[in-house]
Parts: structure tokens; C-alpha cells; sequence
């Protein structure tokens, strides 16, 4: 048998078991993939294995739906009206016309229309906004883009050029999801205002999977946490309100955070400002929740299915691209990762060490299934081909690329001695064995490893050490700039603006005191002490948050990740995430009664709504009341869904997710480059 | 660093993914149905317009152009048929910080209600907020603006506080608007970032940025020079000082080198032709460069590591982590066994490291030194357990007999010559031992 890379002993329950999995996993392509006697022998070699994974696949993914759990309301809604206003948008610039489309638009427009439909709608050619002089021929330019500056800068320049030379053309800028004044400026300040007509597209809201609805806005954390713009705070609001139009009215509305509370009164106003009908609810509840309440849990490495994909492959706008060491062919191809996926729905809640055993009983039951044909007679066989088969190679190329996947990423992740990476995650999060992590870090810098890495793992000891000592934090920037370039300084100088590195002012020095003393001392004493303390500055003030609210399980007790108890399971037990400890807290209470200390150290700005009295008493328990929308300004990670669809299943909720955007920890650093040109 | 998307264009253009695409056999009378059960419920997009907006465009009308005009009409006729209103107001909540506003004792609106086009700034920002037609030219005061950009603010629409401003940078002076702009954060921060997308304010960091955009290397050395008075904190002007130095001597060193590779004068050129130029590189990387094709040189040289690593600060740690990674990868061992001795002052040597042993094996293992080299550091491994299991790992059979022979592990001795090949070298030794051993 090839010999793996040897792994350090998981010390406890919650390390991953990736030794014994993996030769099982190494070795399952080509069971699932024989046809022939083949696979005998190498069920042989599974066979040593299967009691473990046999107990496995009784765990979470026999996790049976509580009956009572109400249905999700139907989202395709969503598509259909983006698509009918972008037709309708089209056809106000009759006959032929090319189009120009940002980049960052594609995606999403391919979720709700096609080449087709756009060619039904007169449109010839199909662009990509390069920011380059264009080759079109066309004599009327259509321009689908975001509302940004640079873009509407090179239209500019294509519409002045075309002057320049003569040349007559119809311009047309949909703006989508919006347009701002500032590009309009633009436009007048250049003067084709009036050449160019602009339009909106109000395409708030494109739903990627049954619980997930995606702003697709990735700029929103960077525009409104980093530069301070609030320019998408209406476009929140709006959203908001398209939602409460076709699935409300409302009855709650719980928050917490500054742009949360001022995206409730952009939607508020706009409520106010429209007029409602009565109608039955299908979405009662709804929780805003802004991404720096909760920076720590988006920095952590994924280690659930969906998120381990995610941040290795990337999942854009719900596809991803498996490239031929997946797919153990030359082609890479993309898939849509969403509830459609039989095999993928089953796994991608489940912690990665889980997934193998499931994989592997589906291969056995799928190869048993298989096997049934040889002792079928004609006709037993005609209606196997016409009834079965048919099913059966769709669940054979799924699983073989999910366990291809699977392969790619243990290795990946085995190379890159992830092990050793997530004790010392798993270390700062419980705030134990400090220097070890610092010099754990500082060699991850000195040696080169992927620099977005070592920035997580410094931000990650900021925020939860409530910033780094003066001598680290200078030495360690040292160290950074001159591992991986100085205009990081730029890179520095955004995240302490943000609040995401920082360093210790001489004034906290008396935190750090506190919290020697507080290891000295018992925990309750030590938390009274960070609390009072914590008043002073806007801090992170994790440890006294994770005290609080039992966020870091104690590291001696054992963890079942066949069993998850908690949603810590879906950082393998080390952490349950703030952002959803949050949501269920305020859940369970209805309200912050009681959670006032835990208010105060994230800085405030939480808040409770219930509709006015007349709507209140005619409210009935319905099934809209257990359904609760969590949104997400400045994006949520697959992690969190995955929590929040196990506190669902546990409580009999069901919740629908609308982000900003899908992040993760490398999408939200690399938003706070400035180091390319 | 921001992954590229080569691919986009293929896969828009091409048609094979189609696939994936959004399915359009749905039974077309169905789809109308909940799309107009959908629109029917958003009235807002749908309404008329106020008579006053007459000249405003309206962008979700009802011409009847084909069947989704015809559809949004439909919806426009069936809106006003609806029955009963639930009262379902939310409650207004604070939205802090409210900026103080500077206002006088009088009320704006009273000056300017009576006209038809006269809005108050309350009126105005929630006109411009609604994409309704709007005009600033009469908020001419400065009181009057600044009123309007408070009133932007307190609606914390960023859309319309940038557009205020906007206004205020055209028609205030810089001096004036910078002013009042220092007592409002909001409205600061806004314009800040209006200005850096338009590419016009640079701010410290941003004109250090700047470089980045210089593509001849000279220019961009002399640029930096440039930055070196900016007025940086200490901290900071020393790395950009730094970068300064660190882009001077890159450019001679790659002048150099590239002379003497085009020569063929240096063997180390020939055998590995340098697969890219140093310009513009991390320090560190320059490090390993000079410790790859400068190694030995006198410290005297801006190429040689020593120098490096003295103008540039770099640590004990690092500097011997980023040489032994060079020297290993050209498989000087030699060198490598050079970085760890130290003798003392009998003469004796001894092997020391600022990180640990274990850390050495693995940088060693993974540019595939052979088990001879690796045994040695793996010896050097102070932790037992840890030892054993990295010579498992590395099959450095012998520091795992020995490790048993000197621990007395019988046991475990047996169970290891059950793991080796029968009849091998490990295999006789291990038998050796067993047999020398007395029970």
C-alpha cells in the first residue's frame, strides 16, 4: 500500500482524522469507477475500515428533518422578476444592439437568463467589460454594469473616442442593482450626458440554492467597514423591502450593528413610502447582522464540507470549477453545487472527517445496485435500464466527483500540514499557549507560505487578543513586509483602519494585565474584569464575548463529530460562531433582555422591532412564524450556513441566508489589498 | 493575491455549459401567472409616478411593448383594486451617531414651502433618494448647504450624501469645504472616498501607492526617493526606506547578473539560468536569490547574503531558514551542515539552531534530501516521540534501532523488524542487537 505522508496524532477528538480516511479515499476512485471483478480486490482493502465508517454514516446525516419544520418559500420568483425587468429594459432600446457586460455580472445573469434570451431581445454580440477601446460594429451599444466609477469612466472614453472619429451611435448604461449619482456626474462632467441614457436594473436579489439568497455585492464589506461609504445601504434597504413585498409582511425584525440598524430604516421608510396589502406571510422573522459584529468566524479555516470546497476551489455564484485532478480526466468542468446535487446535499453540511464514510457507503450501496443485473432475466432488465439506470449514473458521476474532490483537497491540505495550522487556530481561539502561536506564525511569515494565510492568522491573533503587544506587532510587520513585499504597508494601514490588526494602545496595557491576572483567577472574576475594561475602546473583546457565551467548549471534553451537540461541530468543535450564538440567543429570548453585557462589548447598535399593535394581535402562530430570514451585510460563509441549518433542524426552524456575498477568509482579505497597480 | 478569470469570456461565449444555465421550459402560463403574482405585490416599481415628474424618465412604465409591458400593465389596473390595509408600521429607531446638527433656531421649510419647486433639504434628499427630479442650485448659503449635507447624512444614504457633495465641491471652496468637512466623520470619510475613486486626493499611503503604477525600474527608484520626505511615522518611513535601498541594489545586482549570465562566465548561470529578474521582489526573496548564486562573497558586495542581511535587519531565524532553503535546493550539504556548527572554545563542535530540529527536517525532506542528511538533523531532535515519528516518516531506519536500542524497547524492536525488508541491512542489525541483548 503507498505510504502516506505521516500525520500527527489527533491529541484529541476534535483533530481531523485524515490517516485512516484517506487511504479509503485514495483508493475509492477506482472501486466506484471499475465495472468489472476488479473492485473485489479492493473492497478487500475497505474492508479493514468499514466498521468505523459504517457507524459514521449513522451520525449527523441520519439527522431526520423535524416534521413540524415549515416549507421554504419559493425563491425562482426572484429570477423570473429580474428577468422580466431585464427584457423589458432591453426592449427599450429597440433593434439590434451589442452588449457590454461587467465581469462580475455574468454570473448571476446566467442564473436567470441565457444567451438565448438575450438574443430573442435583439441583442447580436455579447462583450465583456475589458476596459479596453472595443471592436464593436453595432450602432447601438448597450452597457449592462455595476455602478462603478472605472467602468463608467472607459464608457466614456469609448463614447468620446466614437466622437473623436466621427462616428454616430445609441448608448444605453443599465445600471444593476442601481445607479449612483456619482456615475451620472460623471457622464455630465464628460459631456455625454444626454448621448448615454442610463436605466436601472433592480436585480437586488439572485437566489443561489432553496435558503440561500446572494446580493452578489462582494465590494459591500470593503465600501462600507473599510472606506466608510454607505452607498449600499439603501440597496440593502431595497432589497429588504422586495422581500417583505412578495414573501412578508414581517413581523419581527431583531439587528445588531450600525449598518444593519441603518438598512432597517431604509427599509422602514421605503415600507412607509409604498403601500401594503394584506396578505398571508411567508417569512415572519427577520435578523440583520453586520459582518464586523462578527470578524473572527469568516477567518477561521472552513473545515465543513461546502466550506472546505469553497475555500479551496472557490464556489462562484453556486458553481465551481474542478479542475483534472478531480475530475482524474484533462478537462476541468463546472458544476453547480446547490440541493439539485443528491450527494452533494447529503455531505455538505458535514464535518470533512464525516464525509468520507458517507462517500464510501454510497459507493457500496450504488455497486450493489449495480450488481442486482446479473441475475435479471430480459425483462427485469428492461425495466431496470428503463427505471433505474438512469438515476444510477447520475448518482455514479456525482459521487465521483465529490469524491475526487474529496481526494484533491485531503491532499492539498496534507501537503500544507493543515494540522498543525488548526492547533494553532484552534489555540488562539481559546486563548491558550499565545507565544507558541506567535511563533508559529512568525516562521509561517519567515518561510513564504501563501501570504493571505499568514495575514489570517496575525488578524485572527488580533482580534482575539484584543490587538497585539507594541514589540509584536512591529516586529511581526517587520517580518511581514519583508517576507512578502513593503507596499503591504498599504495592506497594514487597511486593516488597522478596519480594525482587523491592531495594536495594543499604552492605555490597554491594563487588559493585558487583566488578563494574566485573569488566568490566575477564576474565570467569572476574569470576565467581570475584561468586561469593565472593555468599555473604554472598540475592541474585539473576544474572550470576554466567548465567556460569556460559552463560545469555546472546554478542550478536554471529547467532541462526537458523528454527533454534533452544538454548532461548534462546524469548526470541529473548538468554536461555536459568534454571528449564529447570536442568533439563537436573540431567538430563543425574543430580544436582547438579558444579553445587555454581551450588547455592550460589540459596540451596541442592536435592536428588537415588532409591527404595530394592529398588525400584532391579528397575528396567528403560523408556519411563517418559524421560518426567520438572517441577513448578512458584508458577507457570510458557508460555515455559517451550514450552523444555521443545524440550529434549524434542532429547534424547528428554517432559515433563509441573504448575504451581501458568499465570503470566506480569503475573499475578505484580499478586499483589503491596495498593493497592485 | 486576486485570482484571475481567463476563463470568463470563454465560458460566456461558449455554449457547452449550458447546462447550467436557468431553465426556460418552464410552461409559459404558469411563469406569467407567479411573475405577475410577484410584480402585483411590489407596487412601488409599478405605481405612476407623481403628475410633478412628468419630466422625469420613468423607468418601469407602462408602454405596451411587447408581453412583459403588457403584463406590468395588467398589474398597474389590478393594484388599485386591492382590498383592506393592515396597519403593520415598524417602529423608528435610532440610528446613532446623529450628527449635531448646526442648525439656527428657524425653520428652513417655512422659508421655502410656497413654491412648487422649492423643496426643503428634508424634501430634497428624500426626492434624490427616490430617483425623483431634484434641484441644489437654490441651497446657495453656506448654512443652507450644509444643512442639505446633515440632512444627507441623517438619511444615511451614501448614494445622496456622495452626491451633496458633489454639489458642495463645486459650488464651496476647497478651504471652506474642508473645514466643515473635519467636524463631520461621515460626510468625511464619503468625500475621501469619492475623491480616491475619481483618482484625485492622495493621501499619504495613496501617494506612496503611487509607484506601483511606475514601470521603468529607474523612474520608480527615483519616485520612492521622492517618498522618503513624506512625513510617514517612524516605523513606517523606515520600511519605505527600505524599499528605497532594497530597489537600488536590486537594480544593480540585476544589471550585474544579467551580463554575467548573458557572458557565461559563472557556472551557476548556466546550470540554473535564473527563471526571472529580481526586480521588484520581497526582500527575503532577494535573500534567497544572493544565497543561491552570491553564496560566499565577501560582505563587501550589495549581492552577497551578509550584506543583506545587515542592511536589512533580517534575524537570526529568518536569515538561516531562507539560506538553508537555497542551499538545499542546489543540494550543498556542505553548506548546510556549515550553518548549524558552532565550536566552542576547546574546539569541539557542536550543532545548534535558533528553531527547531524537527522544522529543519522538514524544509530538508521537502527539497528531497537523501536519508544520510536527513537521519542527522532527525537525530538532533530532542522530543523521543517526536524523533521516532519523524524517522518513521523519513525511513531513517537507523535512528529508529538505535532510539529502541538506547531506550532498551525490546518490544518495539521486534515490531519494527517485522517492518523492514527481511534479510536487509536494518534487518541484521536489528537481529544483532537483539541477540547481543540479554534478557
Amino acid at each position: 500500500m503507498e505510504q502516506l505522508p505521516c500525520i500527527y496524532r489527533p491529541n484529541n477528538i476534535r483533530s481531523f482524522y485524515w490517516t485512516k480516511c484517506s487511504l479509503l479515499v485514495l483508493r475509492f476512485p477506482a472501486l466506484i469507477k471499475s465495472n468489472n471483478g476488479q473492485c473485489v480486490s479492493l473492497k478487500m482493502e475497505v474492508k479493514g475500515w468499514a466498521g468505523v465508517l459504517l457507524c459514521s454514516t449513522s451520525g449527523p446525516m441520519a439527522h431526520s428533518v423535524r416534521r413540524d419544520a415549515p416549507e421554504l418559500p419559493d425563491f425562482s420568483l426572484l429570477k423570473r422578476l429580474a428577468r422580466d425587468q431585464l427584457i423589458y429594459l432591453l426592449e427599450q432600446l429597440p433593434g439590434r444592439k451589442d452588449l457590454f457586460i461587467e465581469a462580475d455580472l455574468m454570473s448571476p445573469l446566467d442564473r436567470i437568463a441565457n444567451v438565448t434570451t438575450l438574443k430573442q431581445h435583439d441583442v447580436d454580440k455579447l462583450y465583456k467589460v475589458e476596459y479596453k477601446p472595443i471592436v464593436s460594429t453595432s450602432d447601438q451599444l448597450c452597457f449592462l454594469i455595476r455602478p462603478r466609477i472605472k467602468t463608467v469612466k472607459w464608457i466614456c472614453d469609448v463614447v468620446n473616442a466614437d466622437k473623436a472619429f466621427g462616428r454616430f451611435r445609441k448608448y444605453k448604461i443599465i445600471f444593476s442593482p442601481q445607479k449612483f449619482y456619482a456615475c451620472e456626474n460623471l457622464l455630465e462632467e464628460q459631456g455625454i450626458f444626454g448621448d448615454v441614457t442610463t436605466d436601472e436594473w433592480s436585480f437586488y436579489l439572485l437566489p443561489l440554492d432553496d435558503d440561500i439568497i446572494s446580493l452578489e455585492l462582494p465590494e459591500f464589506f470593503r465600501d462600507n467597514f473599510l472606506e466608510g461609504d454607505q452607498r449600499w445601504v439603501r440597496t440593502a434597504g431595497s432589497a429588504l423591502h422586495l422581500l417583505h413585498s412578495v414573501y412578508g409582511p414581517f413581523s419581527k425584525l431583531y439587528g445588531i450593528g450600525r449598518c444593519s440598524k441603518m438598512a432597517y430604516e431604509s427599509w422602514r421608510e421605503q415600507v412607509e413610502e409604498g403601500e401594503q396589502r394584506a396578505r398571508q406571510a411567508e417569512i415572519g422573522n427577520v435578523f440583520l447582522i453586520d459582518r464586523d459584529v462578527d470578524l473572527v468566524t469568516p477567518l477561521c479555516s472552513q473545515v465543513v464540507y461546502e466550506g472546505l470546497v469553497d475555500d479551496i476551489f472557490r464556489i462562484k455564484c453556486g458553481c465551481v470549477e474542478f479542475g483534472p485532478d478531480v475530475t482524474s480526466s484533462d478537462k476541468s468542468i463546472k458544476v453547480m453545487l446547490n440541493s439539485q446535487d443528491k450527494v452533494f446535499n447529503e455531505i455538505r453540511n458535514e464535518h470533512f472527517s464525516q464525509v468520507f464514510g458517507f462517500l464510501s457507503q454510497k459507493a457500496r450501496n450504488l455497486q450493489t445496485a449495480y450488481d442486482k443485473r446479473s441475475g435479471m432475466d430480459i425483462k427485469q432488465m428492461k425495466t431496470f435500464v428503463s427505471e433505474e439506470l438512469k438515476g444510477l449514473k447520475q448518482e455514479h458521476r456525482l459521487l465521483s466527483l465529490h469524491i475526487g474532490a474529496s481526494e484533491s483537497m485531503m491532499k492539498r491540505k496534507t501537503k500544507q500540514d493543515f494540522q498543525e495550522l488548526l492547533k494553532t487556530e484552534h489555540s488562539l481561539l481559546e486563548g491558550f499557549e499565545i507565544r507558541e502561536c506567535i511563533s508559529y506564525i512568525e516562521e509561517h511569515i519567515n518561510r513564504q507560505v501563501s501570504m493571505v494565510e499568514s495575514m489570517r492568522l496575525l488578524c485572527l491573533l488580533s482580534l482575539t487578543e484584543n490587538g497585539l503587544l507594541p514589540k509584536d506587532y512591529r516586529s511581526l510587520k517587520a517580518q511581514f513586509l519583508q517576507s512578502y513585499g513593503i507596499d503591504h504597508l498599504l495592506t497594514f494601514s487597511n486593516l488597522k483602519q478596519l480594525g482587523l490588526l491592531v495594536e495594543q494602545q499604552p492605555g490597554e496595557t491594563l487588559t493585558v494585565m487583566e488578563s494574566r491576572v485573569g488566568k490566575l483567577v477564576n474565570d467569572k472574576t476574569a470576565g467581570k474584569l475584561t468586561d469593565a475594561f472593555s468599555s473604554l475602546a472598540k475592541k474585539s473583546n473576544f474572550r470576554a464575548l466567548g465567556r460569556r457565551l460559552n463560545l469555546v467548549p472546554k478542550s478536554d471534553e471529547e467532541y462526537d463529530l458523528r454527533v454534533p451537540r452544538d454548532m461548534a461541530y462546524i469548526f470541529s468543535g473548538a468554536y461555536i460562531p459568534l454571528s449564529c450564538k447570536l442568533i439563537e440567543q436573540v431567538l430563543e429570548r425574543d430580544g436582547w433582555t438579558g444579553l445587555e453585557e454581551v450588547t455592550r462589548m460589540l459596540n451596541g447598535h442592536e435592536f428588537a422591532v415588532t409591527a404595530g399593535s394592529n398588525g400584532s394581535d391579528a397575528r396567528v402562530k403560523t408556519d411563517s412564524q418559524r421560518i426567520i430570514l438572517v441577513m448578512f451585510l458584508g458577507g457570510c460563509t458557508f460555515s455559517e450556513i451550514s450552523a444555521l441549518r443545524f440550529l434549524g433542524r434542532e429547534k424547528g426552524l428554517k432559515f433563509i441566508v441573504v448575504t451581501t456575498a458568499i465570503t470566506n477568509s480569503a475573499r475578505l482579505l484580499e478586499s483589503m489589498l491596495d498593493n497592485h497597480a | 493575491m486576486i485570482r484571475g478569470k481567463p476563463d470568463e469570456d470563454e465560458y460566456w461565449n461558449s455554449s457547452k455549459f449550458k447546462a447550467f444555465t436557468f431553465d426556460d421550459e418552464d410552461d409559459d402560463f404558469t411563469r406569467l401567472k407567479e411573475s405577475k403574482r410577484a410584480v402585483n405585490s411590489i407596487r412601488s416599481l409599478v405605481e405612476e409616478e407623481d403628475e410633478e415628474d412628468d419630466v422625469e424618465k420613468v423607468s418601469w412604465s407602462g408602454e405596451p411593448v411587447g408581453s412583459i409591458s403588457w403584463s406590468v400593465k395588467e398589474t398597474a389596473s389590478s393594484i388599485r383594486s386591492t382590498g383592506e390595509v393592515r396597519d403593520q408600521s415598524f417602529p423608528k429607531i435610532n440610528t446613532a451617531p446623529s450628527l449635531p446638527k448646526n442648525s439656527s433656531g428657524y425653520s428652513l421649510s417655512s422659508l421655502f414651502k410656497g413654491t412648487t419647486h422649492d423643496w426643503t433639504p428634508e424634501e430634497t434628499v428624500k426626492r434624490m433618494q427616490q430617483g425623483k427630479v431634484y434641484s441644489l442650485e437654490k441651497f446657495r448659503s453656506l448654512q443652507d448647504k450644509l444643512l442639505l449635507l446633515d440632512e444627507a447624512v441623517n438619511a444615511h444614504d451614501g448614494n445622496v450624501i456622495t452626491a451633496v457633495l458633489i454639489y458642495l465641491k463645486k459650488s464651496l471652496s476647497k478651504e471652506n469645504l474642508f473645514r466643515e468637512l473635519i467636524t463631520r466623520e461621515i460626510a468625511l470619510r464619503h468625500y475621501i472616498h469619492f475623491l480616491k475613486e475619481i483618482e484625485e486626493q492622495k493621501l499619504l499611503l495613496m501617494q506612496y501607492r503611487d509607484h506601483l503604477n511606475i514601470r521603468d525600474e529607474n523612474k520608480r527608484r527615483d519616485f520612492l526617493k521622492s517618498c522618503l520626505s513624506l512625513p510617514f511615522s517612524p516605523d513606517d518611513a523606515t520600511h519605505v526606506q527600505d524599499h528605497y535601498t532594497l530597489l537600488e541594489r536590486q537594480i544593480i545586482i540585476e544589471a550585474n547578473d544579467k551580463q554575467v549570465e548573458s557572458s557565461g562566465q559563472a557556472d551557476i548561470f548556466k546550470k540554473y539560468p535564473r527563471k526571472a529578474s529580481i526586480l521588484n521582489m520581497p526582500i527575503i526573496t532577494t535573500l534567497y536569490y544572493s544565497c543561491f548564486y552570491h553564496y560566499g562573497e565577501s560582505d563587501g558586495t550589495y549581492s552577497s547574503p551578509a550584506n543583506i542581511r545587515k542592511t536589512f535587519r533580517i534575524s537570526d531565524k529568518q536569515f538561516l531558514l531562507t539560506c538553508l532553503g537555497a542551499r538545499a535546493k542546489l543540494k550543498a550539504w556542505f553548506d548546510v551542515d556549515a550553518l548549524f556548527t558552532t565550536k566552542n572554545w576547546l574546539g569541539y563542535t557542536k550543532k545548534r539552531s535558533p528553531i527547531g530540529f524537527h522544522r529543519i527536517v522538514d524544509i530538508l525532506q521537502k527539497n528531497n534530501a537523501p536519508v544520510q542528511v536527513l537521519q542527522e538533523y532527525v537525530n538532533l531532535v530532542e522530543d523521543a516521540e517526536q524523533k521516532i515519528s519523524l524517522a518513521q516518516k523519513y525511513k531513517c531506519h537507523d535512528v529508529i534501532i538505535n532510539t529502541y536500542r538506547d531506550l532498551k524497547d525490546r518490544q518495539q524492536l521486534i515490531v519494527y523488524r517485522g517492518k523492514v525488508e527481511r534479510g536487509s541491512s536494518e534487518y541484521r542489525k536489528i537481529e544483532e542487537i537483539l541477540s547481543n541483548s540479554v534478557r
